[in-house]
């Protein structure tokens, strides 16, 4: 079960301003059927551009409704101008916070204001910005680009739950990764070996490698690891997830995390697991 | 407000006999069955007859039943023991809709040097398994078919492809967990050489299972340690949950007719009401052939999570195959498999009734649900436009 905030459930059992404006000035439509969630936004503005009514129509789970509801609700009265600095964390903190796997709801409330906006303002549809990355939920570099960019994302996982990409079939988890080190101007693989390191710079670089190549791969077969202590050259770890019970785990550690370690960080590290 | 239990597929009540008979292995007779005492003797003799009461739920022997921590481990110890004992074989067969238990392991053995089959099923559910048969070989070293599905409630045709498995000396596992307790089961008619059984889906307590090892199946224990279960599960005996699956094995054999003709008419009610009352719905799986417990509608246009959480205001516990409520995007990897189209599978919920269930409540929920898929309909942008084919 979701630990949802009081306030979430709020929004979700009493939406506010459900329904369509039929003379609208604006309409934004976002997500599909097929993904699961979808929005659509109407927005009646006065000659000013102030937002005179807002209402949507939401398919989605209950994180979604209620951010289209705290959406409406943040945006009516407000002019345009001011409505369209909404960001989704502004949304996700009206609601007192969302889980972490729900992100991409809030990130769905400000899409479609944007292109109720945009719809307003004549721009014509704009066509798919950037290239497809994500197939299965039809997420661009682009739109993958800007929500690390707005919400310091460092993770395939963190993309995943802000605007889905990555979250079907998995193939694209390697661009993902390349867009995240390119927009964090992340640089790798890490290529030079500095050559003498202090403890701390180890410990660092440790976790690093630990992060960006080893951490993945582990996940694919459902594992992970986590790094408990480092003296001396020994390095202890903690197998986690598929990987604890997994009796070719010591030959994982010995080839696989040990080669990777002595390659990226110095080529006298030794791995240890520990319970 | 008091709960209406209908997800006993993902886990059951203990049924109150089963728990009476428990309590005393905690507190008064705590003995350990291997000591020499005629203290922890006494307890030996009632695992003794615990396990005679397994035994017959499956139409088995005594000694063929190992009792374990739960129907993963089951799985596991099963699928690694049949390919422990084919060091050459280097091919499994299972399906695209089993359950995580063998799904991930058979997953995660592929990338370790197996090769894995998985066998698709139709739009209802329904195994190909012709397709099974023809990827049969010499190099397969286990079949593992689970008996009944844990989502739709499809019943496989385990009987005959154990047999036509069985022409080919290849060893043969069922994840029965789902099945044991709601169907009859006869180890004696089908070529089943080992079964995963689970305590908490039949009314006994969590972290209890078993695994049915037939006479003469090649074996090795998954935890090697004490001379326990003959050697091949080690661990101190978990003595009241071991009662307690007897108690709940005997509880499902004598509650086996009521399963299929008074919980079976109540789930038929709750299908039939709903698809009535409720427009643009239908059932997920085969309904000629499927648990008499159990049944997944999808309800079109509208999502799992929110239909759930409405429900729980109700009061009513159900499961859903969506992607919203597991925390992955995608809807189960059971309703993919079976093809069902993106409009309903996010809006699928799963019922899976029990003998504790009153038509009361089977009519409280027929009653409630209409409502709820009509508000959240009303508040889907989809809807309107799907209304002009219906009228």
């Amino acid at each position: 079960m979701w630990e949802y905030t009081d306030k979430v459930k709020e929004h979700f059992l009493n939406p506010r301003n459900v329904g369509v404006i039929e003379d609208a000035d604006g309409v934004g439509e976002v997500g599909s059927l097929a993904c699961g969630d979808a929005l659509t936004l109407f927005l009646k503005l006065d000659e000013d551009e102030k937002i005179l009514d807002a209402k949507f129509q939401t398919f989605g789970c209950a994180s979604a409704i209620a951010s289209s509801s705290a959406l409406t609700e943040i945006i009516k009265g407000l002019t345009l101008e001011e409505a369209q600095k909404t960001t989704n964390e502004d949304i996700a903190e009206y609601l007192g916070g969302l889980p972490k796997e729900k992100m991409h709801c809030s990130v769905m409330g400000r899409d479609a204001l944007e292109k109720a906006i945009s719809h307003y303002r004549g721009e014509t549809e704009k066509k798919v910005e950037g290239e497809i990355v994500c197939e299965c939920f039809g997420v661009t570099d682009r739109e993958i680009e800007r929500v690390v960019r707005e919400n310091s994302l460092a993770t395939i996982e963190d993309v995943t739950d802000y605007v889905k990409a990555g979250g079907g079939c998995g193939n694209c988890h390697e661009d993902i990764e390349r867009i995240i080190d390119e927009t964090l101007g992340r640089k790798r693989p890490i290529v030079v070996k500095p050559v003498k390191l202090t403890n701390i710079q180890k410990i660092k670089l440790i976790e690093e490698t630990l992060e960006r190549e080893i951490k993945p791969a582990l996940k694919k077969d459902g594992g992970d690891i986590e790094l408990v202590d480092f003296d001396r050259g020994r390095v202890f770890v903690r197998m986690r997830g598929a990987c604890a019970t997994c009796t070719k785990s010591e030959i994982t550690l010995k080839h696989y995390i040990e080669s990777k370690l002595r390659e990226l960080v110095a080529p006298d590290l030794v791995v240890e697991e520990v319970q | 407000m008091k709960e209406i239990y209908v997800d006993n597929n993902a886990t059951t009540k203990v049924a109150p006999e089963v728990l009476e008979e428990m309590l005393p292995y905690f507190s008064d007779f705590y003995g350990n069955p291997s000591s020499m005492h005629s203290f922890g003797g006494e307890v030996g003799l009632k695992i003794k007859e615990a396990r005679e009461k397994v035994a017959v739920l499956l139409g088995a022997a005594p000694e063929e039943i190992i009792f374990n921590s739960c129907g993963t481990e089951s799985d596991s110890t099963a699928i690694r023991a049949a390919i422990a004992s084919n060091p050459d074989k280097k091919h499994i067969i299972t399906t695209r809709v089993e359950h995580p238990a063998v799904k991930n392991l058979c997953e995660h053995l592929s990338k370790n040097g197996y090769r894995v089959t998985f066998v698709p099923v139709d739009r209802k559910g329904r195994l190909d398994v012709d397709y099974l048969y023809e990827n049969l070989s010499d190099d397969t070293a286990i079949v593992s078919v689970m008996w009944a599905n844990n989502e739709s409630g499809v019943i496989y045709p385990i009987k005959e492809i154990s047999r036509i498995v069985k022409d080919r000396r290849i060893v043969f596992h069922t994840d029965a967990v789902q099945a044991v307790g709601k169907i009859p089961i006869n180890m004696g008619e089908v070529g089943v050489d080992m079964l995963s059984l689970s305590g908490h889906k039949l009314h006994g307590p969590k972290g209890i299972g078993a695994l049915y090892v037939r006479k003469g199946t090649k074996f090795s224990p998954f935890l090697i340690g004490g001379h326990q279960e003959r050697g091949r599960r080690g661990g101190t005996e978990n003595v009241p949950s071991i009662i307690g699956l007897g108690k709940a094995s005997e509880f499902s054999a004598n509650h086996l007719e009521e399963e299929n003709t008074r919980v079976k008419y109540l789930r038929d009610k709750l299908d039939n009401e709903l698809l009535y009352r409720i427009p643009n719905s239908a059932i997920n799986g085969d309904r000629e052939n499927r648990l008499p417990n159990t049944t997944s509608i999808g309800f079109e246009y509208v999502e799992g999570e929110s239909i759930l959480l409405l429900l729980n205001e109700f009061g009513i516990c159900a499961s859903s195959g969506s992607a919203c409520t597991s925390g992955s995007l995608e809807p189960s990897h059971v309703l993919r498999a079976m093809g069902v189209p993106f409009t309903s599978a996010h809006g699928s919920i799963r019922f899976s009734l029990s003998v504790f269930n009153t038509e009361k409540e089977i009519d409280f929920i027929i009653e409630k649900l209409p409502l709820i898929i009509e508000r959240l309909r009303d508040m889907s942008p989809f809807w309107k436009q799907s209304d002009s084919v219906l009228s």
